[in-house]
């Protein structure tokens, strides 16, 4: 039938997309979820901001992710990648609220890659709550209102008469009572209410939305081994493969003898794949492949190939060497990307001028679990099983490459095993369908060993930060130059692309808040020789690294407390003009609802302060650090507490986060996101790098490019949410805001501890 | 060819010897649960029980095995209700969860042996068990709270 909320024969179809239902789709697509308009007021022309500028837009049609089937079971699609980040459950909290539905009678299926039907679907930049949170309200209560006109219709008592409440329609007045199950088919018919029509619970009213506490809908699934990663898909008939890819970026396989592998017992095939030249976007590398019986004969094949590379022109790429020609660049003027007043007088006629370069290595992203894609491509049909955070990017790649229509081309997002912008970039998706056609449609998994993520993978930029301020008599910067020199991930994408696009500029270089007269930002080039690609909040690691060290570093050249003197910095509260500091980015988001609001980056740093005791006596060796950042449109502040023994042993006892990222939908998820975000911070602060050397990096496994282990993690962490302004203020993004402050907060807790003053990171050693 | 225990199954492996558990589990038994993360005893994502302890299934060749008991997380419990997947559950201990199934196998283990242990040992224990999205906090709470739920 063509129910728009729609019969439990469908919906079974839906739960079984990610196991393939060939064909399935297209019967979907007849059905009359496409024949959705839409609920939002048109709008006339207008600049685009926010989800609405993105491909494929933002849908909010209760009939394209929402069924309800007959014993009352709730079926919500969801079309962003789940990775740890929690949008399966935090946005079933809100549909299930606005719908007035149980939380635990509502079933979260998986969309496939369809920006058509589904609008954008591209996981990254903290954007998923923050562009739906309005939407999945939209959907719940447009859904909870047709089924509010059924029942009143069927017992002819007026709308304004009836509830919903609690998976069930009510009429106070006669005690009548009916449930969703028993109105969905009919409600379905209905007319989905006009924008302007629909009625939304208020907050005081929420049952999820905003509460802590609400359980995880896929923990049963986790915690009993059942839940499907991208690495678990299992089709019938799948071989296994492993690629021996170009060890240097842009290389080439020169010779290669396949003989040994395919004597290697379980090796079917040995192919080879045509390199991508530079830049590669999200293309293979190129390489030879062998495929197998199963991952582990494939993985000793490979070790039987006999290959020559040709390295091609980043064979020299040496990061002691990159690093030195960084910081040469940074001594010399580079495009100035914002300035205000003038710099060079103000620093000239200085009391004092202060300066300091800081160094971020590499850094790969290690998801747990490492890319892999299972694939079957025939001459008609590419089916793709994998955990990307952008399916429609790959969907769109494949359809380009194997000539097939868009609609032949189905991909399935399956859980990621973590993605942290390494999922964003889907070259392993492509390998697994090359292979799969190179088998003429036998399924193939490609699977990445961690050697091959670390060696192939999309790393974080290097950089150098140059800072310099001039000092007036109190201590107060009157100028602050700022040289930030970094490859840029446009490389990937652009030919010998050098210098940062707006967005990596905008993630804390330009939109520098410090009440400062005189502030010039430079970017002086710095040519790429890696996959440059997103981590965890992109650019603004180095950024709040360097900014948020230097601040305490002036801070003691002045005397002054470190957090006093932040706040004194960051001046009167103002709303910044993203014009005024040239960010022309602003993550994409509407300067009028998100344009830099520096009192909530105060209220973050009081929080914080107060909630971590700042000033407290400490024990010998021990000392508080602070550092303050917003990014991706919410407000982090983090106080470490940091211990350094005699023999340089460092360990963190404690450490605050205070977070301002507007209304709070699901906190639980938001804390576990910045107690993770400390963590990682922590991680990359003490002992993350990828470093190269003849053009290969260096490190391989988790023995040389370890991450943070229990051992290593603070003993305590504390999560502060500041009270929400309400739910119809603007949100802010969770995923990856509380990670920048946590550098350079512990850096800053070492330098009180210790006098010692860190600017190159990871510690490391550096403090025996 | 080895026979060998899994979850109560009995096995036979008539492949390469040299295989590793994990993809045996994984490839060939379809037990998808034990998790790939290293292939070196690094990160513990494929943590199983062999014969009651936890051994790293990337690690042990299947041809070694022979007559070993292994409980994968698939058999940890009959419906999921072990103390320390409860415990997991009550806690949200998971983000994104790939690494779990290998903590919770390592925490089980622990408190096998040591019901109450002190953070120290709870540290010690899960030391080889890696979580790159950061769930040790709560990691920490979840062991504190099934060894207390296992007391009473
Ligand atoms: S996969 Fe076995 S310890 Fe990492
Ligand atoms: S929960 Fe993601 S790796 Fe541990």
């Amino acid at each position: 039938m063509n129910a728009p909320i729609v019969n439990t024969g469908l919906m079974n179809e839906i739960a079984n997309l990610s196991l393939s239902r060939r064909g399935f789709l297209r019967g979907l697509a007849a059905g009359s979820f496409v024949l959705a308009t839409g609920i939002r007021p048109a709008r006339a022309q207008e600049t685009k901001y926010g989800a609405e500028a993105m491909s494929g837009g933002l849908k909010d049609d209760p009939r394209i992710f929402l069924a309800i089937a007959d014993d009352g079971t709730v079926s919500l699609l969801c079309h962003r990648a789940e990775m740890g980040q929690g949008v399966r459950t935090s946005w079933a909290m809100v549909v299930a609220d606005e719908l007035e539905a149980e939380l635990d009678r509502v079933r979260v299926l998986q969309a496939p890659g369809d920006e058509a039907r589904f609008g954008n679907q591209n996981t990254d930049g903290s954007r998923s709550m923050r562009h739906h949170f309005q939407a999945l309200r939209r959907i719940g209560a447009a859904a909870r209102q047709m089924l509010e006109q059924e029942a009143a219709g069927r017992w002819k008592v007026p709308v304004a008469e009836v509830r919903a409440e609690r998976h069930e329609v009510v009429h106070a007045a006669s005690g009548r009572r009916i449930g969703f199950g028993e109105l969905a088919r009919a409600a379905a018919l209905r007319p989905v209410p006009a924008a302007d029509a629909l009625v939304f619970k208020r907050p005081a009213d929420f049952r999820y939305i905003g509460r802590d506490g609400v359980a995880l809908v896929d923990n049963l699934d986790i915690t009993t081994g059942k839940a499907v990663y991208g690495i678990d898909a299992r089709i019938e008939g799948m071989a296994y493969a492993v690629i021996a890819r170009p060890p240097v970026y842009g290389g080439k396989v020169k010779r290669f003898d396949a003989t040994r592998a395919l004597q290697v017992p379980g090796v079917v095939k040995v192919v080879p794949i045509e390199e991508t030249p530079i830049p590669s976007a999200f293309q293979p590398l190129g390489g030879v492949a062998v495929i197998a019986d199963n991952t582990y004969a494939a993985i000793k094949g490979r070790a039987q190939l006999d290959i020559e590379w040709d390295d091609g022109p980043n064979a020299g790429y040496d990061s002691a060497a990159y690093r030195a020609a960084l910081e040469a660049a940074s001594r010399q003027p580079g495009k100035v990307v914002r300035s205000n007043g003038d710099v060079d007088t103000a620093l000239a006629g200085a009391a004092r001028r202060v300066e300091a370069s800081y160094y971020v290595p590499h850094l790969a992203q290690a998801p747990m679990e490492p890319p892999t894609a299972t694939a079957r491509v025939t001459a008609e049909l590419c089916e793709v099983w994998c955990s990307v955070q952008n399916p429609e990017a790959i969907r769109a790649d494949l359809s380009k490459r194997f000539g097939l229509p868009l609609e032949n081309v189905i991909v399935n997002t399956l859980l990621l095993g973590g993605g942290f912008g390494r999922k964003s970039k889907p070259d392993f998706a492509s390998e697994a369908a090359i292979l799969s056609r190179a088998l003429d449609g036998r399924p193939v998994k490609l699977t990445f060993t961690r050697e091959d993520d670390l060696h192939n993978g999309y790393l974080h930029t290097v950089s150098v930060a140059r800072l310099e301020a001039g000092l007036d008599a109190e201590g107060r910067p009157q100028a602050w130059l700022h040289r930030t020199v970094a490859p840029t991930i446009q490389s990937i994408f652009v030919p010998d692309a050098q210098q940062a696009g707006a967005f990596e500029l905008a993630m804390g270089a330009v939109d520098m808040p410090l009440a400062i007269p005189n502030v010039r930002i430079e970017n002086p080039p710095a040519p790429a020789h890696t996959r440059i690609g997103w981590f965890r909040s992109v650019s603004n690691i180095p950024h709040a690294f360097a900014i948020q060290s230097f601040v305490a570093e002036l801070a003691a050249a002045a005397g002054r407390d470190p957090k006093d003197y932040l706040l004194q910095l960051l001046g009167p509260d103002r709303v910044i003009d993203p014009a005024s500091v040239s960010d022309q980015w602003l993550y994409g988001e509407d300067p009028k609802r998100y344009a830099y609001d520096t009192a909530r980056l105060r209220g973050v740093i009081e929080r914080v302060a107060a909630e971590a005791g700042w000033g407290r006596s400490l024990p010998q060796g021990h000392g508080l650090g602070i550092a303050a950042h917003r990014s991706f449109v919410s407000y982090a502040a983090v106080v470490v507490e940091a211990a350094v023994d005699d023999e340089g042993r460092l360990t963190i006892p404690r450490v605050d986060i205070a977070f301002d990222c507007g209304a709070v939908i699901n906190p639980d998820r938001v804390r576990a996101q910045l107690e993770g975000a400390v963590i990682q911070g922590i991680s990359l602060a003490t002992v993350g790098e990828i470093s190269f050397k003849a053009g290969r990096v260096v490190q391989s496994n988790f023995h040389d490019y370890p991450v943070t282990r229990i051992d290593g993690a603070p003993k305590q962490i504390h999560t502060h949410l500041v009270t929400p302004t309400g739910f119809d203020a603007p949100l802010g993004g969770v995923g990856e805001p509380g990670l920048p402050p946590v550098a350079p907060a512990l850096c800053n807790a070492i330098f009180a501890a210790t006098g010692k003053r860190i600017r190159s990171l990871p510690i490391r050693d550096q403090l025996a | 060819m080895t026979k060998f225990i899994v979850n109560g199954s009995s096995h036979q492996a008539d492949g390469d010897p040299e295989m590793p558990l994990l993809w045996y589990l994984r490839d060939l038994a379809g037990l998808t649960g034990t998790k790939y993360g290293c292939g070196l005893g690094l990160c513990g994502t494929c943590t199983v029980l062999v014969d009651g302890r936890p051994a790293r299934a990337c690690l042990l060749a299947v041809g070694e095995l022979e007559g070993r008991a292994i409980t994968t997380i698939e058999g940890l419990s009959a419906d999921g209700m072990h103390p320390v997947q409860e415990a997991w559950r009550q806690l949200n201990v998971a983000q994104c969860g790939y690494c779990q199934t290998g903590q919770i196998m390592q925490a089980a283990a622990l408190l096998a042996k040591t019901p109450d242990p002190s953070d120290t040992e709870i540290d010690a224990a899960m030391s080889g068990n890696l979580c790159r999205c950061g769930t040790y906090p709560r990691i920490r709470a979840a062991i504190r709270q099934a060894a207390k739920g296992g007391a009473k």
